[in-house]
């Protein structure tokens, strides 16, 4: 992203697996949570009485105060970086969850049970937690391969059948989660 | 009217899934295998559903919190099912294999 502090050499020396300091911004990343947390109320209840809003704005405060103090304010707890690219990653998403739907459906209410499962281990290109995450959760989504096991540069899914597990293999959703997951 | 209509199917399509779901997890042969029909039921399942929902609400608070709902489910309904293979693994439960896989199967 423009602007983003992009000497990230020191990934890995300068912590565990995935941390990264250059995508620390507190204040950004607390001003779009202190946002989100207002929207939530408001949407949530409805209300508008100074009461309930004052409770709001002591809820808010609270939890902002909680973030902070568990050191929740970056990339990876607010992830504000990725939320226009997984936005446009969405309907992709979901088009492959539906076609996936429609397979298994197919396979599970086949006269004859035509199922060959597997288990087998598949590169990742991710390289941040959240993007792993995104991906892992986006493979157990679509129905006929769940995610199994994740380790540094590989993922370990569970396929129903064949169809399913080259699905993954061919890595089509690995490269589009990593566009969303972007420089970080 | 159209909307009641369009709201029916999608809540019929919806249902339709999670008895395929259910189905699907009664006849398929061990856990691994069930884990998928499982997603049915809390991906195009509870997806149609909420979608049939949200035409019979009206335009406001309550159809916001449905679609915050179907955000929910995107996130937990991954997460557990994710847990549960995962942790089934770690016990050390072996996946089912189709009878001619099984005499190849020297690796994982």
């Amino acid at each position: 992203m423009a602007g983003r502090n992009t000497d990230s050499d020191g990934d890995d020396a300068s912590g565990g697996p995935g941390y990264q300091t250059p995508g620390y911004r507190p204040i950004v990343h607390g001003a779009g949570l202190c946002l989100a947390l207002i929207a939530a109320w408001l949407l949530f209840s409805g209300y508008f009485q100074p009461l309930l809003l004052g409770l709001g704005a002591a809820s808010v405060i609270f939890c902002l105060w909680i973030a902070m103090r568990m050191d929740l304010l970056d990339h990876e707890g607010v992830p504000l970086q990725i939320t226009w690219s997984a936005l446009l990653y969405m309907p992709w998403l979901f088009l492959e969850i539906i076609k996936a739907n429609i397979d298994v459906a197919k396979h599970v209410l086949a006269p004859t049970l035509r199922i060959a499962p597997s288990l087998f281990d598949a590169p990742i290109s991710q390289k941040t937690d959240l993007g792993q995450t995104l991906y892992a959760n986006s493979i157990t989504l679509t129905p006929g391969t769940v995610s199994v096991d994740l380790e540094p540069g590989v993922i370990r899914v569970h396929a129903l059948h064949p169809g399913a597990a080259s699905g993954v293999l061919e890595g089509e959703m690995d490269k589009r989660v990593t566009a969303v997951e972007g420089d970080v | 009217m159209v909307l009641d209509v369009l709201s029916w199917v999608l809540l019929l399509a919806g249902a339709a899934f999670v008895v395929i779901g259910a189905f699907g997890m009664w006849r398929l042969p061990d856990f691994y295998t069930r884990l998928h029909p499982a997603g049915l039921t809390d991906t195009m399942g509870a997806g149609l559903i909420l979608l049939g929902l949200l035409l019979q609400s009206e335009a406001g608070l309550v159809a916001i919190k449905l679609l915050i709902i179907a955000v929910f489910l995107l996130f937990t309904s991954p997460t557990t099912g994710h847990a549960t293979a995962r942790a089934a693994l770690a016990a050390g439960l072996r996946p089912w294999q189709a009878k001619e896989n099984r005499k190849e199967q020297g690796e994982t």
